[in-house]
Formats: C-alpha cells, structure tokens, sequence
C-alpha cells in the first residue's frame, strides 16, 4: 500500500538514483585541477566532494545529472564532460 | 459595515451569507485576493477577522495564484482553509489547484461563478468552473443563499472526512446569489460545532517530525496515486449523502444529495440544470403542470463526483432529456454537462433522447418564455425524432449567422 498522498520521510529522496538522467559525465584532471572547489560550490545537486586520497575532486555519480556547471565554471578548465555510452 | 455577525433569520446578501456560513466553520487561515463578484465574500470575511469576530489569520497576497499557494501549506500544517474566487482568478489557480487535490488537502473555495474572457464579461455563467472540472477538486452548485449556506458547512465535513480527503469547490452564481439580498437563516455557531468536528489531518507538516509533501514521484508510482484520487472522488458519493442526511437531523434542511428531483415520476420531459437556474426552471414547471404538460426538473448538485447512476435512474421513464448547460466546450458545439450525461448513459440500459442547449452564458437572462420554447422543442423531439442536438439558446440572428 502507498499512503493516501505523496508524503515522503526524510531522506527518502536518496533512494531515487538521479545518475540515470546522465549523458555527459564530468572527470577531473588531477594534474589541471588547483583544488580551489569552485566545481563544489556550483553543484546544484551538492554532490562535487573534495576525494580523500588527493586534493581534487569527484562526483558521487549515483546522483550527478551531468548538468555540466563544475565543467562552465572551473576556472582551470580541468573537468572534461565525457559522453558516456553503454 | 460592521464585523459584527449577525445572527437567526435575516435578509442578507448572498455574499454576506456565505462569508457567515465560513466564519461559523471556524476557519483557522484564509487567503483571497479580491475579484468580482466574490468580492464582497472575502470583503466580510476579512472585516469580521480584523473585528476580532473570528479568530483566523488572514492572509493578503498578490494573487490568486499566491492565495490557493499560501492556502497549500496552511492546510498541509493542520489548519482549516478557505478561498474565494471566479472566472480570470480561477483560471490563475489551475496549477495549484491540482496539486491541492493530488497533496489530498482538504480545502473548501467559494466559486462565485463567472464568465471567462474574452470578450471580458463580469456577470454569470459556469465556464470557469466547469473548465476546472478534471483537477480532482469535488465540484457542489447551490440554487440559493440558504443552499449556498448549508452547503459550505457540508463541504468542511466532506473534504475532511479521511476516507475522502480532497478539496472542495462550492459554486453559487454570479451576482444573481452573490449580490441578491434574500431571508436567510443564519447558522448559529453551538449547532455548527455539533455538526462540524474540528479538522484532525491525516498527515501533518511539522518542523519536529518533517515530512516531504507533494514528493516527487516517478513513472513506478504516479498512476497509482492518480487512482488514489479518483478511488476518493468515488468515495465521496456516500459521504455527500450523509452530510446532506446529518444536516438535515441537526437543521431541518434538505436539498437531495448529488442531484435533486422535481416531479419527474411521471415526466416525459426533464429539464437538467445547475445552479441559480433551476429556481426559474421550478416555476416553469409548476406553471406547465398547472397546463397538463408532463414535465420534471432534475438539479445536478454535485457535478464531481459525476453522478451517472442517480441521473440514469432519474430519466429512465421520460421521453426526452433536456441539459441547459451555462458552458461551452468549445469544439464539441454543446456545454460540458449534456456531454458528459450522454456518456454515462452511453452503455447504460437507459435510452432516453438527450439533447442540449447553451444558454445564458456571459449573464444573458433566461426567461420563462426562453424556457417554454425549449420544452416546445422537446415535445417536437418526442413526436419527430432529434433534429438539432445541441444549439446556443437566444443568440442574436442580427449579429451572427447561424448554421451553414
């Protein structure tokens, strides 16, 4: 059964993949990139995070849409959207 | 004017009546945005709140498209809500009205119907709400002050019942209802009470227990909620009955429940009618019983939910079905009502002749004898078969050509 209306707990919005919705898929140059975080700061989705294992960073692809503003705004030029084919 | 209500048997303005019957229902937050004719409504309504008369938030916005917003979260945070509006502001609604029934919010709006632009008209006819008719809002037509009255405390207990949980539309006519002054029994608050619990929501917004409503919802899911509404609109056929039936043990007042009847059990010919026409449609009636003509009135009060079966069973014995539809569905050459009667009875055992007339769109009077001539026409369908299904009642040959 679903409830009567479409009310939602907190955090169940993680269950819904947005990723799927992706054609073009944003990968840092670790050698361009200069670690300032404006691809972070831009992400509408909130999903550009810094990696642990270096000082550039990555999207969480589950849900990145691949709108492409990290790639407009860095100021580096060090994000390439790939066109992603399966 | 004073906020002071007024209560027992007075003659008030329609508008006056309605702004009344609305304070009684204790509304915790209105939002209008002012519009003719409802204009005088939410003009009463905002005097007995800064009266201290009632104790409610009014909220003013700088649309109506904000009013049935605001409207939105007020009723998703437990509060009992109201609007008003017509014509143009309605149409602005259209967006948010089907996410207050598809959020399953228990709203009641007043539509003091309208005519829609263009060519820009104040005065009466059904378009802007008709035209509404698929945002799963139930649709209730009054005939009078007195109905407009009873039926806005019925809405509140429909809207909220769980089992139905979807806004409502009261519709009253355009200054014939809303700027008419007329005796009215005024409700008196003790019996409202005792009649109308307060609102208990089913789901509460609320910042220590948060929730997401109106969730995105993806192509797994929506059809299933889309049935959810449709399962409540049906489930609201019973609950309409009984509000009608438990107001008339708290009031003495009844006035059918999805449709009314007026001498239709040996009528051969019924006229079908909402609203303020069907006042003028009794006394036609009586007139042409009062001549030996076998003619019946059937009252749609409840256009949504559509009541298919009740309307069936009603014109099962007549020979010919006439709808005056106050609307035009433009490119079906006849108003919404007829159409949708004709559906219904499509594969039904019922076969009456069904024919339709706009009429008095835009507030073009209906006279009796406009009314004579449509029941003449329905004699000549039972003796020759249907010629013309559907027609514009009393256009002006002078300014239009008619037909080909």
């Amino acid at each position: 059964m679903i409830p009567h209306a479409p009310i939602g707990e907190p955090g169940s919005s993680l269950a819904n993949k947005t990723g799927s919705w992706r054609i073009y898929m944003p990968v840092w140059n670790a050698e361009l990139c200069n670690g300032c975080g404006t691809c972070e700061t831009f992400c509408p989705e909130g999903v550009v995070h810094k990696r642990a294992d270096s000082d550039t960073f990555i999207a969480d692809y589950d849900y990145c849409k691949g709108c492409g503003i990290c790639a407009h705004e860095c100021p580096k030029d060090a994000i390439e959207m790939i066109l992603e084919e399966k | 004017m004073t906020g002071k209500l007024k209560s027992g048997r007075q003659v008030v303005e329609g508008s006056y009546a309605v702004a009344h019957a609305v304070a009684m229902c204790r509304p915790d937050v209105i939002s209008a945005y002012p519009i003719t004719p409802q204009t005088h409504v939410v003009e009463d309504l905002s005097q007995f709140v800064a009266d201290g008369a009632i104790d409610a938030k009014y909220i003013n916005v700088e649309s109506e498209f904000s009013a049935l917003s605001a409207l939105v979260g007020a009723s998703a945070a437990g509060a009992r809500t109201y609007s008003a509006t017509t014509s143009q502001g309605l149409a602005l609604m259209h967006e948010v009205l089907f996410n207050v029934a598809g959020m399953r919010l228990p709203v009641v709006m007043t539509i003091v119907n309208r005519s829609m632009s263009a060519p820009i008209n104040i005065w009466n006819d059904h378009q802007d709400s008709m035209s509404e008719r698929d945002t799963g809002w139930i649709q209730l037509y009054a005939e009078d002050a007195q109905e407009i009255v009873d039926m806005t405390v019925q809405a509140y207990l429909i809207a909220e019942d769980p089992e139905v949980s979807l806004p409502v539309m009261v519709c009253m006519d355009g200054f014939i209802l809303s700027h008419v002054f007329e005796p009215v029994d005024l409700l008196d608050q003790k019996a409202v009470d005792e009649f109308l619990p307060p609102f208990k929501p089913v789901s509460v917004l609320d910042p220590d227990n948060p929730k997401s409503f109106g969730m995105f919802v993806d192509p797994e899911y929506y059809m299933d909620f889309r049935y959810l509404v449709e399962q409540a609109m049906d489930q609201s056929r019973s609950k309409i009955r009984d509000a009608a039936r438990r107001f008339e043990s708290a009031f003495g007042r009844y006035y059918g429940d999805l449709i009314d009847t007026y001498h239709i059990d040996d009528a051969e010919i019924i006229l079908v009618a909402m609203g303020s026409l069907v006042g003028t449609l009794r006394d036609v009636v009586d007139d042409l019983r009062s001549k030996g003509v076998p003619v019946g009135l059937l009252k749609i009060r409840a256009f949504r939910p559509f009541p298919a079966d009740e309307i069936a069973e009603a014109i099962a014995g007549a020979k010919v079905v006439c709808v005056l539809d106050k609307n035009i569905s433009l490119g079906t050459g006849e108003g919404a009502v007829c159409t949708e009667i004709k559906a219904s009875l499509y594969n039904s055992d019922v076969s009456v002749p069904v024919i339709g007339f706009v009429i008095g769109l835009g507030g073009r009077d209906i006279p009796v004898s406009t009314v004579q001539r449509i029941v003449s026409k329905a004699k000549d369908v039972i003796k020759h078969g249907i010629k013309v299904e559907s027609e514009f009642v009393d256009l002006k040959h002078s300014l239009v050509s008619i037909g080909t």
